[in-house]
């Protein structure tokens, strides 16, 4: 990374840190890890798989509103508070730009997950008394979160390139609940027949695949991820993150800022 | 070395939504300006200055027509690390210290780390901001503000700064204080590229100032050549303690102080009065241009639609 792109994600990095609406989001999805404990409590013999279902789904979750909320303003605020001509006017290329913002903005989500992800063990600890080998199954599933945020960032971002805030947080929240739903897709495509089959399966394959990164039920039962799913998922996650900013670079480098 | 040349930029946008409609910002500008001057970019507001200046920056793409900086091409990298700007009423990150700010905008103007605390203090200092250096900038005042803009696209030693009505929001004393920092900097030997709709700074501060109007340039020039044009007049002074008569003819009244003489008359009126001096043996002590100001001047090119005399006037001083 070159310096100039790790400056901008520095000051995106440090935005977020110092923006009030971030902690209201962590103070509530604390909130809602802890009453993942409460919940645990009651529930007779799946203690755990309850803590683990409902900790991993929040964090997931309040993972995506925060790179939704904070990525839809990444650029287009930098152009509404006019802050971006000064960057501009400096030996700062537009690709640079996107990709600073993009890695602060991931730097932040996977320092975020990282904390939320201790709060799921430490209330794990706390209901099961200890943690099992089985347990760090929880980490890949946490990875496979992280990847989500990369790929939601990503997208959040090239919406922001050439829409409206309220525009790009609806394409964007729409996109993470039809891909959250890909596998049913796919599989309405496979019954298909005729143009409505090929439409389908463009469509399927088009919008972001949620579903296969979302392994927290299979590791709440302390199901093992096989390797090769974790390297599938981490190149999938990789390039679709990859066409997305590439989408958002070919945008902004053509855009007028008036 | 000219710090800069534009050549024909142009700019048109499209507007409407559904029957989009061109709309003319900016007319093929011609402009030159020398290294080492202060220029004063003058116009009301929608004249297209601000659109110049954001296709000088890159942060527009021009219809039409080219501009170079220092020699470079205005998308060149090497060409931005030798410019500051400061934007029309700058807006910064307000969740950052002025010292972050600045520590950030040199990094991105790749200033070496180890010079930039140093850099960051005298440039703090030269503003008057060095008491505020800890403050976020979300509790800075219109006027701090700016003086925090002026830092910024100074930090990094600029050899051409391009600033955007930088006394916009100045009480008088901010505004002296930015009109001194600009005479430093052209005593550094820096070019202060500078747009303002306040005429008495240009007049002030300019070596010399171009005037633009509904997108099209309608004059260039030092502001003294700029005002002499305005009146078309000239005054004559003699030694004599009566008007002679080949004045009166010409039906020109003048005024006795003493032993001088003095007359305002018309350009056309010079020769004939010369030689209305001569013949009578009066000794000729100045003919001047009779100079207005540089608000009468822009004020007639405001007036003036289309202004074909003022484009042979544009054509003069770009050249210059």
């Amino acid at each position: 990374m070159n310096s100039r792109i790790a400056a901008i994600a520095s000051n995106t990095f440090r935005e977020a840190v110092r923006d009030r609406v971030l902690y209201n989001l962590i103070g509530f999805a604390v909130l809602m890890a802890g009453a993942s404990i409460l919940v645990g409590q009651i529930s007779v013999d799946i203690e755990k798989l309850v803590v683990v279902n409902l900790g991993l789904t929040v964090v997931s979750l309040f993972g995506v509103v925060i790179a939704i909320f904070i990525g839809i303003g990444l650029v287009s605020k930098e152009i509404d508070k006019r802050t971006l001509y000064t960057v501009l006017s400096r030996p700062v290329q537009r690709w640079e730009f996107i990709l600073g913002k993009f890695f602060g903005l991931a730097g932040t989500l996977a320092v975020n997950t990282a904390c939320m992800a201790a709060g799921v063990f430490l209330s794990l600890l706390y209901v099961a008394h200890h943690l099992e080998k089985s347990d760090s199954s929880i980490l890949v599933a946490v990875y496979f979160i992280v990847l989500q945020f990369v790929m939601v960032t990503a997208l959040a971002l090239l919406f922001s390139s050439f829409s409206s805030p309220l525009l790009s947080a609806v394409f964007a929240f729409a996109l993470f609940v039809i891909g959250s739903f890909s596998a049913d897709l796919r599989g309405f495509a496979a019954m298909s027949k005729g143009a409505a089959h090929w439409l389908t399966t463009g469509v399927a394959y088009l919008v972001p695949n949620f579903a296969a990164l979302n392994v927290i039920a299979s590791v709440a039962h302390g199901e093992p991820v096989p390797g090769r799913l974790i390297l599938a998922n981490t190149a999938y996650a990789l390039f679709y993150a990859g066409m997305a900013l590439c989408g958002a670079v070919l945008i902004f480098e053509r855009r007028n800022l008036k | 070395m000219k710090a800069i040349e534009i050549q024909g930029l142009e700019k048109i946008y499209s507007v409407g939504f559904w029957r989009k409609q061109p709309k003319c910002a900016l007319k093929p500008l011609h402009l030159d300006v020398e290294d080492g001057e202060v220029f004063g970019f003058l116009g009301p507001n929608g004249a297209g200055k601000t659109t110049t200046l954001k296709l000088l920056m890159g942060l527009m793409y021009p219809t039409a027509g080219s501009a170079r900086i220092l020699g470079m091409e205005i998308n060149d990298p090497r060409m931005k690390a030798q410019i500051g700007f400061l934007p029309e009423q700058p807006y910064f990150y307000d969740y950052l210290t002025a010292r972050e700010l600045l520590d950030y905008y040199g990094r991105l103007s790749g200033v070496a780390i180890r010079e930039l605390p140093q850099r960051i203090a005298t440039v703090l200092d030269r503003v008057g901001l060095s008491s505020a250096a800890n403050v976020q900038l979300r509790k800075f005042s219109k006027g701090m503000l700016q003086r925090a803009g002026i830092a910024q696209a100074i930090l990094h030693d600029p050899k051409v700064v391009f600033l955007d009505e930088p006394m916009s929001g100045l009480d008088p004393m901010g505004r002296r204080e930015v009109r001194d920092l600009m005479v430093q900097l052209k005593h550094e030997g820096k070019t202060v590229f500078f747009s303002t709709h306040i005429l008495s700074d240009a007049e002030a501060l300019c070596d010399r100032v171009a005037v633009l109007h509904q997108g099209e340039l309608r004059g260039v020039g030092t502001v003294t050549d700029l005002t002499a044009k305005t009146q078309g007049k000239v005054e004559i002074l003699w030694q004599g303690v009566q008007l002679p008569a080949g004045l009166k003819a010409l039906g020109i009244a003048g005024k006795i102080s003493g032993s001088t003489a003095r007359a305002e008359i018309q350009d056309s009126q010079l020769d004939a009065a010369l030689d209305a001096l001569r013949s009578e043996r009066c000794r000729l002590i100045s003919v001047n241009p009779v100079r207005g100001t540089l608000e009468e001047y822009f004020l007639e090119q405001m007036n003036t639609p289309g202004a074909p005399s003022a484009k042979s006037v544009s054509q003069k001083g770009a050249s210059a």
